[in-house]
């Protein structure tokens, strides 16, 4: 389980302290998909940052009883003058997990072929994009977090994501967040509104919209 | 419910992310081609190499009958060693700030990796040509190893609590930054690279043994010339000041990971 006991963050902007999160509470239990919904700016980022382990909390705690992925996708990380298996042995030695056992996972799913072997700093955003998905998919975690999903590559390989993550891994926590409503009814069990820093929890992801719907006004 | 991770399984992590790092940097910075990592130690040595040529051209010794290739041996290489891990240290987080979505690397961790490897650097440059200049006869083999071992982990130790502390500082402002650069300059003729403290003035003397790392140099090059020299250090201001510096980084670095704000 992960849970969020009383979150608060505040950042230091030129116009003083400005507190994005206020008292967040949270629990995902594992196999659980919760999906969270905020307009722009209403802090989401913020709470994936925190939850991934990214910031720290300016009070409160974060407590992960399961492993926790970096948000899927993030291609922040790379290191462009490195070679896209240079980054994955990176990630690898970080999380403990054998190079060659995972080398022809990221092959055979990133297409990328010979430019596994260039710096990242020559690939498209495209390929960058499939680089930075085939290595989320290449360490296994309990529970992904999602920062809005991109849509990566053609529709062939958007499919291919698809499946890779919501079938072969269904039986995973997700904790995704978006502004888009349909994204949450599609992939999630449950939703919370993310609305002037405090966070409103819903069984049902409707009840979560009619909610989210009324803050709009 | 909140039970932690335990201290072993914590070390045994760190340990990797470490290692980790080092490889990443490794690659980063020297590459694949050409001499690849062994710029980690020609670079530093070949700064060490212009020195000395410059000081023996100088006749920087002030007509003492100290060896001149050792004394600037010793006395640049620990230059090195201090100022290169603050300077790797300034300014580390940005560059590195997506790596703090893996949850295990800490800042802390960024500032060891880049710490260890200059470490490395630098002693490995002073071996290297320590023992080139002595096959060459230009220096003699130290008179007390001991004494040259423990001045250099001094020194070493040094300049790692000296680049947490400075590391650290860029994190919270950019001015930090500009400040030590010119404070570098400053500290390096005062550092006592260029000089031994028994040839200045006693009032003089007084001033520079306030400086930490002028205790190691001494160290340092008593173990090398032994009776040679007559060395003024204090292990106990050393060890404490090293030690206090240490705990002051470790706060300021444990703090600037609190504060860091992810893009």
């Amino acid at each position: 389980m992960i849970q969020l006991d009383n979150i608060t963050k505040t950042y230091h902007t030129r116009h003083g302290p400005h507190t994005v999160l206020d008292g967040v509470n949270l629990q995902v239990c594992k196999g659980v998909k919760v999906g969270i919904i905020g307009r722009n700016g209403s802090g989401k980022s913020t709470l994936i940052r925190l939850i991934s382990g990214a910031e720290r909390p300016t009070s409160g705690r974060v407590w992960r009883g399961i492993s926790v992925s970096w948000p899927l996708a993030f291609s922040g990380a790379f290191q462009a003058y490195l070679t896209g298996l240079d980054n994955l042995r990176f990630i690898c030695r970080i999380y403990g997990v054998s190079f060659t056992n995972v080398v022809p996972f990221v092959q055979e799913f990133s297409e990328l072929g010979s430019y596994l072997r260039e710096p990242v700093r020559h690939y498209s955003g495209g390929m960058r994009a499939r680089l930075a998905f085939a290595l989320s998919m290449a360490i296994e975690f309990d529970c992904f977090l999602i920062d809005e999903i991109i849509v990566v590559g053609d529709s062939r390989f958007h499919e291919k994501c698809r499946r890779e993550l919501f079938e072969k891994r269904k039986d995973r926590a997700l904790i995704l967040v978006s502004h888009d409503i349909n994204t949450i009814k599609a992939h999630c069990e449950s939703a919370s509104v993310l609305h002037d820093g405090k966070l409103h929890s819903f069984a049902r992801v409707d009840d979560a919209y009619t909610f989210y719907q009324a803050s709009l006004h | 419910m909140y039970n932690e991770t335990s201290f072993a399984r914590s070390v045994q992590i760190q340990l990797r992310v470490i290692g980790a790092l080092l490889m990443r940097e490794i690659i980063t910075r020297y590459g694949r081609d050409n001499l690849g990592f062994l710029w980690l130690f020609v670079e530093p040595m070949l700064f060490t190499l212009f020195i000395t040529a410059l000081w023996t051209a100088a006749k920087i010794t002030h007509g003492s009958n100290l060896p001149i290739v050792a004394f600037a041996v010793t006395g640049y290489s620990s230059v090195l060693l201090w100022r290169n891990c603050a300077n790797r240290c300034v300014m580390a987080i940005p560059p590195n700030m997506g790596l703090l979505y893996h949850r295990n690397v800490r800042v802390l961790d960024l500032f060891i990796a880049r710490i260890l490897l200059e470490i490395a650097g630098a002693t490995i440059s002073f071996v290297v040509l320590a023992t080139f200049f002595t096959s060459l006869g230009w220096m003699e083999l130290p008179a007390d190893i001991v004494g040259v071992l423990s001045g250099w982990l001094f020194l070493a130790w040094f300049a790692a609590a000296l680049a947490s502390i400075v590391g650290a500082l860029t994190a919270y402002t950019e001015v930090a930054e500009r400040l030590w650069h010119p404070i570098s300059y400053i500290l390096f003729p005062l550092s006592g690279a260029v000089f031994m403290v028994d040839w200045l003035p006693s009032n003089f003397q007084k001033f520079v043994l306030l400086l930490p790392m002028v205790h190691g140099v001494e160290m340092l090059r008593g173990g090398y010339f032994g009776s040679a020299v007559r060395t003024h250090f204090d292990i106990g201001y050393l060890f404490v000041a090293c030690l206090l510096m240490t705990l002051l980084g470790l706060a300021l670095v444990k703090d600037a990971g609190l504060r860091v704000e992810v893009e």
